[in-house]
């Protein structure tokens, strides 16, 4: 026991004293955090927008009002003919129109529904997309308080349905996606790299002729970046909740106890990628290359996995962080408790082992 | 030098598919003897030694290391031996200190024993004032004898030289072969290999490989006198020209 101490300490060391390490290890994921979560987000906000008010009554002016309450929208109230309101989405200075015909809240009264058109610039899709989304939700906010207040059933068309995120918040996609991420290359890369330069130096060789266990050499490696990556998480989370919005409905234990599990799948996936290689160049562009792009594209929060070709979803399956960031999601936004994601966790786990097996196998091998 | 064995290999033999790197070998290596084991690039001395150490399974033959057999008790022979790589083997991000601590930390030395041979070690290489330096902005001279006297400083039975000197000034080098003598002195078994031929010389006796095989096996002035040969690098050239492996 004393021994592995010494051993963890030496670990310590050997990150303190690598200034470039260390930055990547902090740096990285506030880096990402604020990349992803102000200047990527999806997220869209004063977007120009043309309202036309042609009822000028109650209703309207009720909507009216909620639309310039939103920060997604930069309204400009002004009864434009058609060919101006055309003129204005070809120069591009405004990006959505909604237009309230007369009679808005008489039909909304008499007839029970009312029609509002709204004209989203399509040039850009999602941006159109999520636009339209916001307004209608308006919509949707300000139907359902007429039908709270009255008796009768009144209607806006409108049939979009958003649970869990109801301001489309782009934070809620990108925070756990970035955790995954981090986490996950963080890991992969240190562990890799750490244990092939030992090789790389040829201490390696004078560790594996001393009495000290070859498995306890890889366990007291795993410590510091273990640790490390918790308090990397830790600063994660409070930017995320603190600076970026994001909800904390879940417990944060359970959320820490994840977490753990995945920096557990990360290092032993490092473990494995540096009995394979031999020079530190190798293990850090097979961790980088090899762990940045599945992570990117295959864990679902950059495109949605729903929408790439099957083969690739199947892929996917085996991408540790994929199932890490339904658990992230399960856990910060929907508030669910360990029940709800037993499954993922599961997997995860089944992974880890996995991973570690074959890796202390090919450790063992490499010494005969 | 004493009659007591610690090293007897018999036949030890290590193939790699058809490949054979060493070749039945067998000898006997005495307490506190300096015993130069010497032959060509791709002779097979590496992985003779890798043997030894524990580092590599043989394919036949046995040899026990220290009274320890080396297929049963590779627990109580990493115990009893030291090794010093033909790479350089210290930690160059850790001080003079952290890295004699922590080598002697896992070879199980007490607190009280690491401070005690800190000590004695840095005023012996006149290190005091490097002490708290990072090995790695020491000069290589300095740095291999600070890895020799790391490698016996849990006083192994015998100690595994790699290519010990390679790149070192020869100043450094005959300081060295002194650090080297006062070991076997102190009764520690030195197995060095090298490739510089007067440093052969320093050797009580010495093996030569060939083709995986010990060619000659006796101490230089016999080996001379046999070879019928002015120097060690006479005698060498006189075995490696028989090689059919190339070198690499």
């Amino acid at each position: 026991m004393k021994q592995f101490l010494i051993f963890v300490r030496k670990e310590f060391y050997h990150v303190a004293r690598d200034s470039k390490t260390l930055l990547l290890l902090f740096g990285m994921p506030v880096a990402q955090i604020i990349l992803f979560g102000f200047a990527l987000s999806n997220e869209i906000k004063n977007a120009k927008v043309v309202i036309c008010d042609y009822a000028n009554d109650y209703a309207s002016h009720r909507i009216i009002q909620s639309i310039e309450a939103s920060n997604n929208f930069d309204v400009e109230k002004s009864i434009l003919s058609h060919e101006d309101l055309e003129k204005s989405f070809q120069e591009g200075t405004i990006k959505l129109a909604i237009i309230f015909p007369g009679n808005f809240n008489n039909d909304l009264l008499h007839l029970k529904k009312a029609q509002v058109q709204i004209i989203a610039d399509a040039s850009d899709p999602n941006t159109a997309n999520t636009l339209t989304a916001y307004a209608t939700n308006i919509m949707m906010g300000y139907q359902k308080e007429l039908q709270q207040s009255n008796t009768g059933q009144m209607m806006i068309n409108t049939n979009v349905r958003m649970i869990y995120n109801p301001e489309l918040k782009g934070v809620t996609n990108f925070v756990p996606g970035v955790m995954a991420l981090v986490l996950f290359l963080i890991c992969v890369l240190m562990t890799s790299v750490s244990i092939v330069r030992e090789k790389e130096m040829g201490t390696m060789e004078v560790l594996l002729v001393s009495p000290f266990k070859p498995v306890l050499v890889i366990i007291a490696k795993a410590v510091p970046y273990f640790a490390l990556s918790l308090v990397n998480l830790t600063v994660i989370l409070i930017l995320s909740v603190f600076v970026m919005g994001m909800p904390m409905n879940g417990s944060i234990l359970l959320l820490f106890f994840e977490s753990s599990l995945l920096i557990l799948t990360a290092l032993s996936l490092g473990l494995l990628i540096s009995n394979s290689t031999s020079s530190q160049q190798t293990a850090m562009l097979i961790s980088l290359i090899g762990g940045m792009l599945p992570v990117l594209i295959l864990t679902g929060f950059m495109f949605p996995l729903e929408n790439i070709p099957w083969p690739l979803q199947m892929i996917a399956n085996f991408v540790p962080s994929k199932w890490y960031y339904i658990i992230v999601k399960s856990i910060m936004i929907k508030g669910l408790g360990f029940s709800a994601i037993w499954k993922e966790t599961l997997i995860l786990a089944g992974m880890t082992i996995f991973l570690l097996v074959v890796s202390i196998r090919k450790f063992k091998i490499r010494l005969e | 030098m004493t009659d007591e064995v610690v090293i007897r290999t018999d036949k030890l033999t290590k193939r790699f598919g058809n490949f054979i790197a060493t070749d039945q070998i067998s000898f006997d290596v005495y307490k506190g003897e300096i015993f130069g084991f010497l032959g060509a690039n791709g002779a097979g001395k590496t992985t003779a030694i890798r043997m030894l150490c524990g580092l590599s399974m043989p394919s036949s033959g046995n040899a026990t290391i220290a009274g320890f057999d080396i297929y049963k008790q590779t627990e109580q022979i990493k115990k009893n031996i030291g090794y010093m790589s033909q790479k350089f083997s210290l930690y160059g991000d850790l001080t003079v200190l952290e890295n004699i601590s922590f080598f002697g930390g896992i070879y199980g030395l007490t607190d009280k024993q690491i401070k005690e041979k800190s000590e004695s070690l840095i005023e012996t290489l006149g290190l005091q004032k490097e002490a708290k330096k990072l090995v790695g902005s020491l000069p290589l001279g300095w740095k291999q004898k600070l890895a020799f006297s790391v490698a016996i400083l849990h006083d192994p039975k015998i100690v595994f030289l790699d290519e010990p000197t390679g790149g070192v000034d020869p100043v450094t080098r005959r300081q060295f072969w002194d650090m080297i003598y006062s070991a076997s002195d102190r009764g520690i078994t030195v197995f060095v290999t090298t490739h510089y031929m007067d440093e052969a010389e320093y050797c009580h006796r010495i093996s030569m490989m060939v083709d995986g095989v010990i060619k000659a096996l006796d101490s230089p002035a016999n080996l001379k006198k046999q070879f019928n040969a002015a120097s060690m690098d006479e005698v060498f050239f006189e075995l490696a020209r028989g090689a059919k492996r190339k070198s690499d």
